[in-house]
């Protein structure tokens, strides 16, 4: 979520490049990830495939739209969107365990439920989920937004997945990561045939978070995690603004 | 220890194979990278003139360079700069793969829905990676 921002507000990149590389880099992460959250039992394929069949469809038209907007409307749309996840970053509650009084038609005929061993107080949770209709759905507009902006789109997975779903937090977060490595994966392609990908930018930023990962998990164990919120949602604010500004002629 | 909770035969399949696809990827990745830097292989676009190159729109750049999009790297691997694309292409193919992998679990086990998702979701991808899909350009 990070990295289109921050590299295509402050480096001299186009647009085009920024987002083909943020979706290769974001894609390395799920892909890197996607393992060990499966063979644990903490992404769910029985709710991602739904989810990641509608997204990763729309990635493409949203892949294909970022593509053929002039750079000027693409910055103005990202600053906006940025500046409204900071938004969200602030006001989004989180439910470890939300309440689902009844799973809906669509997912109990999909089978869309779950057990999962919580490690932290030795028991198993049963989940399941509802409003799977207006879930999916929303997966339309995130998939849009994720292909047109090249943005990992975890901040908006999570909340749609835990709050509106029902799904538990850390199956949420886990099926989100899970999810971004098929919904980019459909966005990545359509950079990469149309030539948006620069390997001299793609590789090293693969690398650089690759690297960063392993130095990020042994200073985050001794940050506080709300620090870790603050310092995110400053740099965000700060790219969005300039993204904004970039897009409508104020700070070129 | 923590008592591990099974996953379903396809959700280990689909993790098992995407565990060595990513690693073959990366590596893949990361060696030609190093060839590409290392300069063992000309590149197409020589590394000192990129910056002239990546503040353009993609549509310029790729008439400057005179580089044809879609799968015409395939033509050019032997220059240093289009080698990297194997394994970006591995990277993006992979879950192509993992998705083959898991349709005839799916189907023995009588989940034809999941099948079908399953089936359609690879549709999808495969309709990206063709090339077929081309944006317009700004």
């Amino acid at each position: 979520m990070l990295f289109v921002p921050i590299i295509g507000g402050f480096f001299p990149f186009h647009i085009d490049f920024v987002r083909g590389a943020g979706l290769l880099v974001a894609l390395s992460g799920a892909l890197a990830a996607g393992p060990g959250l499966l063979k644990k039992g903490m992404a769910d394929l029985r709710l991602a495939l739904p989810v990641a069949l509608i997204a990763s469809a729309c990635a493409i038209v949203g892949a294909m739209l970022g593509l053929a907007l002039p750079a000027k409307v693409v910055n103005t749309a990202l600053g906006a969107t940025i500046l409204g996840i900071v938004a969200i970053m602030f006001m989004a509650k989180k439910s470890e365990y939300p309440e689902v009084k009844q799973a809906d038609a669509l997912s109990t005929a999909l089978r869309i439920n779950g057990i999962y061993h919580e490690v932290s107080t030795g028991h198993e949770v049963n989940w399941k989920i509802h409003r799977t209709p207006q879930g999916l759905a929303t997966f339309i507009l995130i998939g849009v937004m994720a292909g047109m902006f090249g943005l990992g789109a975890g901040w908006a997975n999570v909340p749609v997945l835990n709050l509106m779903m029902g799904a538990p937090l850390k199956v949420s977060v886990a099926t989100s990561k899970f999810l971004l490595s098929i919904t980019d994966t459909s966005a990545a392609w359509i950079y990469v045939n149309n030539g948006a990908v620069l390997p001299m930018m793609v590789v090293p930023s693969i690398i650089g978070i690759m690297m960063g990962s392993i130095v990020g998990v042994k200073i985050l164990a001794k940050t506080k995690p709300a620090a870790v919120r603050y310092i995110v949602i400053v740099m965000l604010l700060f790219a969005g603004l300039r993204a904004l500004l970039k897009g409508l002629g104020i700070w070129n | 220890m923590g008592k591990e909770v099974k996953a379903t035969e396809e959700q280990v399949a689909y993790a098992k194979l995407l565990d060595v696809g990513m690693k073959a990827g990366l590596l893949a990745l990361i060696a030609t990278f190093v060839i590409y830097v290392m300069g063992i292989l000309t590149p197409h676009v020589p590394v000192n003139d990129l910056p002239k190159y990546w503040a353009m729109p993609v549509k310029e750049y790729l008439e400057a360079t005179n580089i044809h999009p879609g799968w015409s790297w395939l033509g050019m691997v032997g220059r240093g700069d289009f080698l990297n694309f194997i394994g970006i292409a591995f990277l993006a193919g992979v879950t192509i793969l993992c998705y083959m992998r898991i349709i005839p679990i799916l189907f023995r086990k009588k989940d034809s829905v999941y099948g079908i998702i399953a089936a359609l979701e690879v549709l999808v991808l495969a309709l990206a990676a063709s090339g077929i899909l081309r944006a317009g350009g700004h």
